[in-house]
């Protein structure tokens, strides 16, 4: 950047550039949104003080304005923004922005911000430039850049976006360079999920690697394996599985010469993770124990012997397992079992861990209640669930979902395991779950969701299709009295089967969400982020 | 390493003596190439880069000279040899071996031929944590008439008995026919654990298997057992239901000590999975057993074990379509008035004269055909002299043997080195199955179950047959093996 002389010439450029800022902001408002109170009177007084700005012509009151504006503008952006998008995006505007406008107060001298908001605009500006000029060919940028003020493009995970040919490519190439197979789609996909992932059990990812794993580790391939065939299922256990892999790793990992163990080691990972996301996409708790690791591994100090290193590593596996997910699990029953008193009817969907714990722990501590198990093709958790439940001597019915309107009277608390709750306060879990959760609404049955704060997760979602899984759909053949239907739908040109995993259940329907920090509503979920993002 | 590969080749073909009377077993050409070389580029194929090979002297050098094998096999092959007089069995090769098992073994014998998808079983192996898995495959029914063999079929071949859990992936149960001396005997615990159960025989085992690294520590402390095959599988399968666990723990305990923290972790992600491996009762998945048997049945495929003759001569005819090897070598000499059928493989250094005719067979090494020979469903070896104006039709020739001219061979077995004179009486041997032959003067006809093997000292044939022109007889073949029996044909 030319710095000295584009200096003078931003100076004076920049009131009029906020102004026409201004004006986009106030278009963008009167484009079919609904403005509330305080933002209309947020605009009026930008308004106001703009107006002035012009009339005092750059006198010395203009820093003082200037930085209000800029404070005023920055939070302003979010509140115009979050709103423009149709749900899907998956919006990191509040964080990616809030830098930016943290970091403005900080500099005193008006010039100087003034100067390097006028660089961000050109260069903003030339991008843009580029991207509309040169390749149209939709990459992997969402469409949530039209508004030009997110500076911060936010990646959109590649597992959404199979139907773009592009990502797949990309995909294929960073495989082919990690040497893990690329898996092949299976069937067809029911329209509006042509953008995820649908993988067939019977064409298994160690198809293509050679059988003495060498280029992923022989815990990983086996916990692939595991995965795929659901072996490992839910969301704790396939932490815990994948912390335990990730131990037998670092056991055998010796780093090369002229290397650093805290690089080549998170480089070393990777392939396997993406072998992993493979075999079954990652689950949220996944990716936050894997993000975890990746930390702790690159907190190491280069002078820290490996031995020594390897050692440290593998306790704080050790107690991340201990702390989020056992001890977790703990508290939280104990914040459960307060809720449930003598002559409960609760009733439970699916088969979760956490819930399953909650109900044998408050059994042992001598509360008398009863549990309603219901249960949903094609995998039929709840049955093991029922077992595990029955076999403590819990008293226990099992009805299939479609009798749950019948069954909801003489309920009298739903509890809920969770896969992820969403930062907007969404909780996604096994599908079915917010039929439960609405139907429990409706007959004022109280919703209450168990999840550990670590399979807390940032992203924003409202609405099942965007980002889900696809099992396989062949578990939807029923084979009975000898006879398989459904045998040949592939060859059925108007046919598709959808075997969706999870869904998303809006916080409305949710009345409570218990976890290891207490008891907190849905709303409160970024809170818990935020302070989580401190922590770390 | 996550797997080493064990490839057992020091068997003697005690199946098929004829055979491998001078050739031992892993050389044996099946289309050409040793046997050896199936189970070898089946392990290559799926990746592997390093084989303990098991075998004996005589094959170590065989395997060390053969240029061939050596372009072919780019895996580095750890030969170990074993006395063959010592009588080992396969799990005692294992015990010999142990020190250099490090890992997970994959145990393949050197008969087989398959072109299974090797994932699968080494998936059941890896996803369940299993003890043992194995591959089986259905059995063949051999439809060529074999050579040498009587009748219809002997009824020799005990029938296996293979209990499998519903899924018909988890090995429950398993007998031989020759074990067993009233009926089926099920033990309550397998019936408690496993209320249905799929009991299926007419599957051969392929004598593949993947063991645990601790059950090569279990042969090391357990000497007693001999076979694989015969007493470890059995005794695997059957442990997978004993109560005793202390006594299993004890003996698998050995490389487990080391990994009880690992255990615990297993443990709690396998709780909290919600998944099981059977519904119906009250138990955890895999009813809280540590020891796990699997095996993969291979719906279609090819799957041979070439243990017997019939297996030998079908996989002959089989596997040269499976491998695109060009049908004649370059290095052939092959008239262009012959006529070689493209179902036919011609090995290196063969010379083929003109007006000869060869369909549905294989010729080995530099072998030598004369003029005006019929050859058909035939296999020759390697080093052999077939004279002019031979008809062979079904037969197996062994290495260096010669064929006099005028010979008309049906359905004929002829050792290794053997010389079957031209114009010679004694080695007239016949035997029509109920139908009519003719015998003009100067051709001699063989035909089916002659059999000549061994040294001709203590081959005695006799035969009885009529010189008229409807000849109806019996041939009464005796051939005095070597060192042990007397086997009486008629």
């Amino acid at each position: 950047m030319a710095d000295s002389d584009g200096r003078q010439v931003d100076s004076i450029n920049h009131s009029t550039e906020e102004d026409v800022k201004l004006q986009e902001v106030v278009q963008a408002k009167c484009e079919g949104k609904e403005l509330t109170k305080e933002e209309k009177q947020r605009l009026r007084k930008e308004k106001k003080q703009h107006k002035k700005n012009k009339k005092d012509d750059r006198g010395p009151p203009e820093k003082e304005k200037e930085k209000e504006k800029a404070s005023v503008l920055a939070p302003s952006k979010p509140a115009t923004q979050s709103p423009a998008h149709k749900a899907p995006v998956p919006v990191n505007a509040s964080a990616s922005e809030s830098p930016v406008a943290a970091e403005k107060p900080a500099k005193s001298k008006a010039e100087q911000r003034a100067e390097r908001r006028a660089r961000q605009d050109t260069e903003r500006a030339s991008k843009q430039g580029k991207k509309e000029g040169g390749q149209q060919s939709a990459s992997s940028k969402p469409k949530a850049t039209p508004n030009e003020l997110q500076p911060v493009v936010k990646r959109l995970p590649e597992h959404i976006q199979v139907d773009d040919p592009a990502a797949l490519k990309k995909l294929a190439k960073k495989l082919e360079r990690q040497q893990v197979p690329l898996r092949s789609d299976y069937g067809y996909k029911v329209s509006l999920f042509s953008h995820l992932h649908q993988y067939s059990r019977k064409n298994p990812p160690t198809q293509q690697i050679s059988i003495p794993a060498t280029v992923i580790h022989p815990s990983i391939v086996r916990l692939g394996l595991q995965y795929s065939q659901g072996i490992i299922a839910g969301s704790n256990a396939r932490s815990v599985a994948l912390l335990h892999a990730f131990k037998q790793v670092i056991q055998d990992y010796s780093t090369p010469p002229n290397e650093e163990l805290s690089r080549d080691l998170v480089n070393k990972l990777s392939p396997y993770i993406s072998f992993l996301s493979q075999c079954r996409p990652l689950s949220a708790s996944m990716g936050n124990a894997i993000k975890h690791i990746k930390k702790e591994i690159s907190n190491i100090p280069s002078q820290c012997k490996e031995e020594e290193a390897k050692r440290r590593l593998q306790e704080c596996i050790d107690s991340y397992i201990n702390e989020k997910i056992i001890l977790a699990s703990e508290a939280i029953s104990k914040y459960a079992i307060e809720k449930i008193s003598d002559g409960d009817v609760i009733l439970v969907y699916g088969c979760s861990s956490l819930v399953n714990h909650i109900l044998c722990e408050a059994f042992e501590k001598q509360r008398k209640f009863r549990v309603i198990v219901v249960d949903s093709r094609p995998r039929l958790e709840g049955r093991e669930a029922l077992r595990r439940l029955v076999k403590k001597g819990i008293r226990c019915t099992y009805v299939l979902i479609s009798a749950l309107s019948y069954i909801l009277p003489e309920v009298s608390k739903v509890f809920l395991g969770a896969h992820a709750l969403l930062a907007n306060g969404y909780v996604m879990s096994r599908v079915g779950t917010s039929q439960i959760a609405l139907v429990a609404k409706a007959y004022n049955v109280p919703v209450l969701v168990c999840c550990e704060t670590y399979k807390f997760c940032e992203r924003v979602q409202t609405d099942s299709f965007v980002s889900n899984e696809l099992d396989d759909p062949d578990d939807l053949i029923v084979t009975r009295n000898g006879k398989t239907h459904l045998e040949n739908w592939q060859t059925v040109k108007s046919l598709g089967l959808l075997n969706l995993v999870y869904d998303v259940t809006p916080p409305d329907f949710v009345d409570l969400v218990i976890t290891d920090l207490g008891m907190i509503p849905c709303t409160s979920v970024p809170v818990v982020l935020r302070v989580k993002n401190v922590d770390q | 390493m996550e797997l080493q590969a064990v490839l057992m080749a020091a068997g003697g073909g005690s199946r098929m003596m004829d055979l491998t009377y001078n050739t031992p077993k892993p050389l044996l050409p099946v289309g050409n190439r040793p046997l050896i070389w199936y189970p070898l580029n089946l392990l290559e194929r799926v990746g592997f880069e390093e084989v303990i090979v098991i075998t004996t002297k005589e094959v170590q050098k065989a395997l060390s000279t053969d240029q061939r094998l050596k372009t072919d096999v780019k895996m580095r092959l750890d030969v170990v040899c074993i006395q063959e007089e010592t009588d080992m069995g396969t799990a005692d090769a294992l015990r010999h071996i142990q020190q250099k098992i490090k890992t997970d073994i994959l145990v393949v014998s050197c008969d087989l031929i398959t072109d299974v998808a090797l994932h699968e079983v080494v998936d059941l192996f890896r996803a369940h944590n299993a003890t043992l898995s194995m591959l089986m495959s259905k059995v063949h029914e051999f439809t060529e008439t074999v050579p040498g063999q009587k009748g219809k079929k002997k009824a020799g071949e005990q029938r296996d008995f293979v209990g499998m859990d519903v899924t018909g992936k988890r090995l429950l149960f398993m007998a031989n026919e020759a074990d067993l001396e009233e009926g089926l005997v099920l033990r309550k615990s397998i019936m408690h654990k496993h209320p249905r159960m799929l009991i299926k025989t007419g599957l051969l085992d392929a004598h593949l298997y993947c063991l645990k690294r601790s059950v090569v520590d279990f042969l090391v402390h357990n000497k007693s057992v001999t076979s694989i095959r015969g007493e470890l599988v059995p005794y695997l399968v059957r442990k997978q239901f004993s109560k005793s666990l202390n006594s299993k723990n004890r003996m698998f305990g050995v490389h487990n000590k080391c990994t009880s923290k690992d255990e615990a972790l297993l443990q709690l992600a396998r709780e909290r999975s919600c998944w099981n491996d059977h519904r119906g009762d009250m138990s955890e998945a895999y009813h809280g057993g540590k020891l796990r048997c699997y095996v993969h049945i291979m719906e279609e495929g090819m799957c041979y074990r070439v243990n017997m003759l019939a297996a030998y001569i079908e996989a002959n005819r089989v596997v040269p379509k499976l491998f695109e090897d060009p049908p004649i070598h370059p290095t052939a000499v092959v008239s262009e008035r012959s006529l070689v059928g493209s179902d036919s493989i011609i090995g290196p250094f063969c010379q083929i004269s003109g007006k000869t005719s060869i369909k549905r067979s294989n010729v080995g090494t530099s072998s030598t055909i004369k003029e005006k020979v019929k050859i058909t469903n035939s296999i020759i070896m390697n080093g052999v002299t077939i004279e002019e104006g031979c008809n062979i039709q079904g037969s197996v020739i062994c290495n260096n043997a010669v064929i006099g001219r005028g010979a008309d061979m049906k359905y004929c077995l002829v050792g290794s080195g053997q010389r079957i004179e031209p114009e010679g009486e004694n080695d007239v041997v016949q035997r029509s199955a109920g139908y009519t032959t003719r015998t003009k003067t100067h051709t001699l006809q063989f035909c089916s179950s002659a059999v000549f093997v061994l040294n001709p000292a203590f081959c005695v044939c006799v035969c009885v047959h009529s010189h008229a022109h409807v000849c109806l007889f019996v041939c009464v073949i005796l051939c005095v093996y070597v060192r042990f029996n007397v086997l009486i044909a008629y």
